[in-house]
């Protein structure tokens, strides 16, 4: 029961680390109809910013505020300078030209940090347990990591749901003309959009830091977990991003934990071993197989 | 036996009802056209004819058969052809190859991978043959993209030709011409009249009170008048709902 | 199209087979084994990137997971030798090391996998298309990686080469043509396709799929044809990957493998049969150049891939073919 508790938070935590990716990749899909697979690389540019800024402060909090800083100013340079060239082009190119940034964010981190991974450590006021239950404690980062995603999700709702710009993104993934006839500088509207859609990326970066190690090719993994967050919960939908990122997190932990359990009910040893940890590998691409035969367009998906 | 049946058909979209209790017979060889205003219905009642759109409620039959439930390629291949009224063509594709395509899906034999289709004198020569119905064989070899508006038009009535359908379904073929051009289509389409059925939405009131047989008005979703132009012209109702505005 | 440019096109093929042809003896002369590696390496690619130039270019169908079909065609091969070394068999069937049986048998596999997930993914489109077979890609990988008995993460080496009917194929120059003439075969079927009845309704497709519904096709049939087709082409190159490597891992199947893939396609130019063989050529000529010359090559190849998404979108066959193609 304890370990149960333990593996749901651990996949909550996941689910709303997943989040602040999906959120921003889904919004530059819905808003800008931009698919944008450089998305991990800001996610892996905000840890490495915190990384190397606390490693030379001292200080984690101005390691945050590197790290965000890093990830939103990536974000800008990068719509700036490209993404901004793609909006009306076909998927095709923004597939190849966002997959050429990968490979050159990748490279460059190689070359000015090295291949090597950093070590990023947790705060000292987080770095201990928290007793959830009697006799459950908890790391106290984790629950911190699930506060600032809940928190952002909150803000990100009432940010689309109450302001003047939020209402204008909403009406801008319907209508752009739209939006243009208002005399609204779209322009700037997007490359707040993907600033932004950077910044969370940026922050899910560095607080996956300290829990996993700081390296090449980071964002690329959790990249392709948010596009089955997204696929699974309809693109341009914040809240299927919600849904699906807590769906997958949790799917993929839980399945990770008692799966191979699971299988030993049944089955011998090494098969049971070998069969578990195949399918605890896929089983949330499975879920997405299922999520797509039943509702091709998502879980909640955006009318057009 | 009826070529097209609408049995009370309902189409909603939210609270609009853009089909609302829709019922039309539409008889065999009958050039039916169908008229109203902007916002009547008429684009969904293509929709719905098509099957690009599904009915909330009613049944739609053809030559007797309930094509309800049908996709769009079925219903094609039952013997509806439509032409759009934003043409929509093959681009990158001769003429021609347009009108293969057509005459290839009628035949419905594609599976086959290695001969070269352009060569194959069973999909180029009634290809072409429905070419010369529409006065465009000259343009045979063009791209579309070359092509004038007015071209792509008969383009677009050649390849619904090209399938031999039972039902043509002509969505404003007029649309965007100048009065040259229309002229051309509305003799190419007397030319058609007796032979084939077809329904016409056309906003052009003289090419469509010249060929109807009989005229449907269309108000806010509503057949508020199915009956030969004559009647259709006198009627009260119509005049006050649509024609007043004009006449 | 120009009688100056139908010559002009005729000569560039000519000689562009003539060199193929060529190569090996050149290279042999030169005494230079890592030429005709970089080649057969060559000739592997363009046939992938053929089939998958097939749905890409024709089709209009942006696959980002072709990476699975050449890495399940690679350890079709790889395991069947693996069980005639162990002496074990696999699903009741003893393992082997003839091309004749392994290289269609690992077509087939890349072909059953692509129609799996083809099925799936084809139920959408456009950017749910793209991220769906991402992810069915990615869920390949992970089952190998997985898959302990069969290296899992550190893949399988082969003992030797394929024997092609019996024969041995010991030298690399072998090697090199039999990969040569298989890439003519798949580059002259997939020509004859892309202008058959099949290839026209694909095309058709890709061009107006509203269009093509309402004359009658029903778009997902071909398209999922299309979609295996590609899939077993791009098993086939996996399995002659596997015979040039004689080593087989995970990596094959990675989704940057199937962004390279996507690259050498444009990068050559889409709707032309040229243009995967020179977007192949190309890519490796200036990966081994850049790496060559540094180890940080992605910091300008990365850039690279940008320029041509955003400046050439047509490919160098389409800037050379000009107008003359499109």
């Amino acid at each position: 029961m304890e370990l149960f508790i333990e593996q749901s938070l651990n996949g909550l935590q996941l689910g709303l680390t997943i989040f602040l990716l999906a959120a921003g990749l889904t919004l530059v899909f819905g808003i800008m109809g931009v698919i944008n697979l450089a998305h991990g690389s800001l996610f892996m540019v905000g840890a490495y910013g915190a990384a190397l800024t606390a490693a030379k402060t001292g200080s984690w909090i101005l390691g945050i505020a590197g790290g965000l800083a890093a990830s939103a100013l990536t974000g800008f340079l990068v719509e700036v300078a490209i993404v901004r060239r793609l909006y009306h082009r076909d998927h095709l190119y923004q597939v190849l030209a966002t997959f050429g940034l990968i490979l050159f964010f990748n490279g460059l981190v190689a070359l000015l940090v090295g291949r090597a991974p950093l070590l990023m450590e947790t705060p000292k006021a987080l770095s201990g347990f928290v007793e959830i239950l009697p006799g459950i404690p908890y790391p106290t980062y984790r629950l911190a990591v699930m506060a600032v995603g809940l928190t952002v999700a909150l803000g990100l709702w009432l940010f689309i749901a109450r302001t003047r710009t939020g209402m204008l993104i909403r009406a801008g993934s319907t209508n752009r003309s739209m939006v243009a006839a208002l005399g609204v500088d779209i322009g700037r509207l997007y490359t707040l959009v993907f600033s932004l859609g950077a910044m969370l990326a940026g922050l899910a970066g560095l607080m996956v830091g300290p829990i996993r190690s700081v390296q090449i090719g980071m964002g690329e993994q959790v990249l392709i977990l948010t596009f089955l967050v997204i696929v699974i919960g309809g693109i341009g939908s914040i809240r299927g991003a919600f849904v699906g990122s807590i769906l997958i997190g949790l799917v993929d932990t839980l399945g990770r934990a008692y799966l191979p359990s699971l299988f030993k009910v049944f089955l011998t040893g090494s098969i049971a071993d070998g069969l578990a940890g195949t399918l605890s590998s896929i089983l949330i691409y499975l879920v997405m197989a299922v999520v797509l035969v039943v509702r091709p367009r998502g879980l909640f998906p955006v009318s057009e | 036996m009826s070529a097209l049946v609408l049995d009370h058909v309902v189409k909603r979209f939210g609270a609009l009802r853009a089909a609302d209790d829709v019922s039309l017979a539409i008889e065999d060889k009958e050039l039916h056209a169908i008229i109203g205003p902007n916002g009547a219905g008429k684009t969904t009642l293509i929709g719905l004819v098509t099957g690009e759109l599904v009915p909330n409620g009613g049944r739609i039959s053809m030559q007797g058969q309930d094509i309800t439930d049908w996709t769009v390629p079925r219903r094609a291949q039952a013997g509806l052809a439509r032409s759009f009224q934003i043409t929509r063509l093959c681009e990158g594709f001769s003429a021609e190859d347009n009108v293969a395509l057509a005459v290839q899906a009628k035949l419905g034999h594609s599976f086959r991978f290695l001969r070269n289709a352009r060569k194959e004198p069973a999909l180029r020569e009634p290809a072409r043959a429905a070419l010369q119905r529409v006065d465009l064989l000259d343009r045979a070899d063009r791209l579309v993209g070359e092509l004038s508006h007015g071209e792509k038009r008969q383009l677009e009535l050649a390849i619904a030709l090209a399938s031999e359908p039972r039902l043509l379904l002509l969505d404003e073929p007029m649309a965007g011409m100048g009065q040259e051009e229309s002229q051309r289509m509305v003799a190419l389409l007397a030319g058609l009249k007796g032979k084939i059925t077809i329904v016409l939405i056309e906003h052009d009131m003289d090419a469509v009170f010249s060929l109807a047989d009989r005229i449907s008005v269309l108000v806010a979703g509503r057949v508020i008048k199915t009956g030969p132009a004559e009647a259709v012209r006198s009627d009260a109702a119509v005049r006050s709902a649509y024609l007043g505005g004009e006449a | 199209m120009t009688d100056r440019w139908k010559l002009l096109r005729s000569i560039l093929i000519v000689a562009a087979a003539v060199a193929l042809i060529a190569l090996p003896f050149v290279a042999a002369m030169l005494g230079s084994t890592y030429a005709i590696t970089l080649a057969t390496r060559l000739l592997i690619y363009a046939m992938v990137a053929t089939g998958l130039n097939l749905i890409l270019g024709y089709g209009g169908l942006v696959s980002f997971g072709h990476a699975a079909y050449f890495g399940l065609g690679g350890y079709t091969v790889a395991i069947l030798a693996f069980h005639l070394g162990e002496g074990t068999s696999i699903l009741g069937f003893p393992g082997t090391n003839e091309a004749l049986v392994a290289w269609p048998l690992a077509m087939v596999v890349s072909g059953l996998a692509a129609l799996v997930f083809g099925a799936l993914s084809l139920r959408t489109s456009g950017v749910y298309f793209i991220m769906i077979t991402l992810a069915f890609a990615q869920m390949t990988y992970y089952v190998f990686v997985a898959l302990k008995y069969y290296g899992g993460d550190d893949g399988l080496s082969l003992a030797r080469r394929n024997t092609l009917g019996g024969a041995r194929i010991v030298d690399a120059q072998t090697f090199y043509f039999v990969c040569l003439a298989l890439l003519a075969l798949v580059i002259g079927v997939v020509q004859r396709m892309t202008v058959s009845r099949f290839g026209m309704v694909l095309s058709g497709a890709r061009a107006d799929e509203r269009r093509m519904m309402a004359i009658g096709y029903s778009p997902y049939r071909y398209r999922l044809t299309a979609f295996v087709i590609a899939g077993m082409t791009a098993g086939l190159g996996g399995a002659l990957w596997a015979n040039l490597a004689r080593f087989v891992s995970p990596d094959m199947m990675a989704w940057t493998k199937s962004g390279d893939f996507l690259a050498m396609a444009i990068l050559g130019g889409l709707t032309s049969i040229a243009g995967p063989v020179i977007g192949a050529a190309a890519f490796i000529l200036i990966e081994s150049t850049l790496s060559g010359l540094t180890e940080y090559w992605q910091v300008i190849f990365g850039p690279i891939v940008v320029a041509v998404a955003l400046f050439a979108p047509r490919g160098l066959w389409g800037m050379l073919a000009g107008k003359q193609e499109r």
